[in-house]
């Protein structure tokens, strides 16, 4: 069932307030959202003031130079620091995005929000639980299947069929469509969404691929493909500029060809 | 311990975009005319029991909350319309680049604009 309001223990209080070093002159406040689980209380956004005169230039430089020097509680996920592993997704200024490559200054003055990628279950500060998404990555078989026995080279492909494939192996599952997606927010327990189902048309699209007759029959449900009404929000977020409404359409496509 | 929910919704925590705003208000003008079409079994019955029922309901479509009904109804209608074809060129496969799909959204508001604007002159004037 469609829910428009947070429950009762994930409302939003205001936190503390951490001031800048006196000496700064470019300084400028992140309001960030908190929650400990060893606390018994509701979730805050917390707001840190700091020098960006002493900070790289990103949205993740910020929140490690917060860890690093201001509270070493603050807790996010962050690993390779150039948009190709998907750790530090999360929602900065009310779009879903990758932390690491946001440029401080491409947020607009006052705001500088940092909330977790929405609609999940929160572990901890910046950490939302993925095990659901996980678990419908899993359900999708993410892996080439095929009859044929194993070459002793690679399975060979041609140019077009190659190209085909661009556009949907360079996700890289960080989940900023698939937080971004109402449809996901009120269904993620029955709709796979769109990071999952571009996923899915990856295999889909293959030529070396032989299972496509059980990936669509999968999908054949009112849910897991079809509650994707076109909303658009997965392909404005992507932080890598891919289009999974499209790959969805594609898979949608597919599913009447086969009739 | 019971996790909290991370924020979710529009406009506060996510931001609203045109395809966002126009897919919501898709689904409202679509409740919007299956009540409106309430309204059309009622009118068609009473033209078909006539007299005094018929020149109740008219009586009422021609009073003022009528007509603010009835041009609510008409906006839903053309915009429903509209949008219902930009719907139909995505399952054909047609326009699923961000800026084809803010554009063909712009362009549906117009066209609801343009066919209700001409409707209602076509109504008053004609």
């Amino acid at each position: 069932m469609s829910e428009f309001t947070l429950p009762a223990n994930s409302k939003v209080g205001k936190g503390k307030h951490w001031p800048a070093p006196k000496d700064g002159v470019h300084v400028k406040g992140f309001r960030i959202y908190r929650w400990d689980p060893d606390k018994n209380a509701n979730p805050t956004i917390d707001e840190f003031e700091i020098d960006l005169d002493h900070c790289g230039p990103m949205v993740l430089d910020a929140l490690v130079k917060i860890n690093d020097q201001i509270d070493p509680t603050l807790s996010f996920r962050r690993s390779c620091r150039e948009g190709v592993c998907g750790s530090c997704a999360m929602n900065i200024d009310g779009h879903n995005t990758l932390a690491c490559l946001t440029p401080i200054n491409s947020l607009k003055a006052g705001a500088r929000r940092i909330t977790p990628l929405p609609h999940l279950p929160v572990l901890r500060d910046l950490i939302p639980d993925l095990t659901g998404l996980y678990a419908q990555y899993a359900l999708i078989e993410p892996w080439l299947q095929s009859d044929q026995p194993p070459p002793d080279r690679e399975r060979r492909q041609s140019p077009e069929d190659r190209a085909k494939l661009d556009g949907l192996w360079e996700c890289i599952l960080c989940f900023c469509c698939s937080t971004s997606c109402p449809s996901y927010w009120w269904n993620q327990d029955k709709y796979l969404g769109p990071s999952i189902l571009l996923q899915s048309y990856r295999w889909l699209a293959d030529s070396r691929d032989q299972a496509t007759g059980e990936r669509l029959d999968r999908l054949e449900d009112p849910f897991r493909l079809y509650r994707c009404h076109t909303i658009m929000n997965c392909t404005k977020t992507c932080p890598k500029g891919l289009n999974p409404a499209r790959a969805i359409a594609n898979t949608k496509h597919m599913m009447s060809e086969r009739g | 311990m019971e996790r909290p929910l991370s924020p979710f919704m529009f406009p506060i925590w996510y931001r609203f975009q045109i395809t966002s705003a126009l897919s919501i208000l898709h689904r409202l003008t679509g409740i919007a005319l299956a009540v409106g079409s309430i309204l059309l079994v009622w009118w068609l019955i009473s033209v078909a029991a006539g007299g005094e029922l018929f020149a109740a309901t008219h009586a009422f479509l021609a009073s003022p909350i009528g007509i603010v009904l009835l041009f609510g109804w008409s906006i839903a209608f053309f915009y429903h319309l509209c949008n219902g074809v930009r719907h139909l060129a995505w399952d054909a496969g047609y326009g699923f680049e961000i800026k084809s799909a803010s554009r063909s959204g712009y362009a549906v508001l117009a066209a609801t604009v343009l066919l209700t604007a001409i409707t209602w002159l076509y109504v008053f004037l004609v």
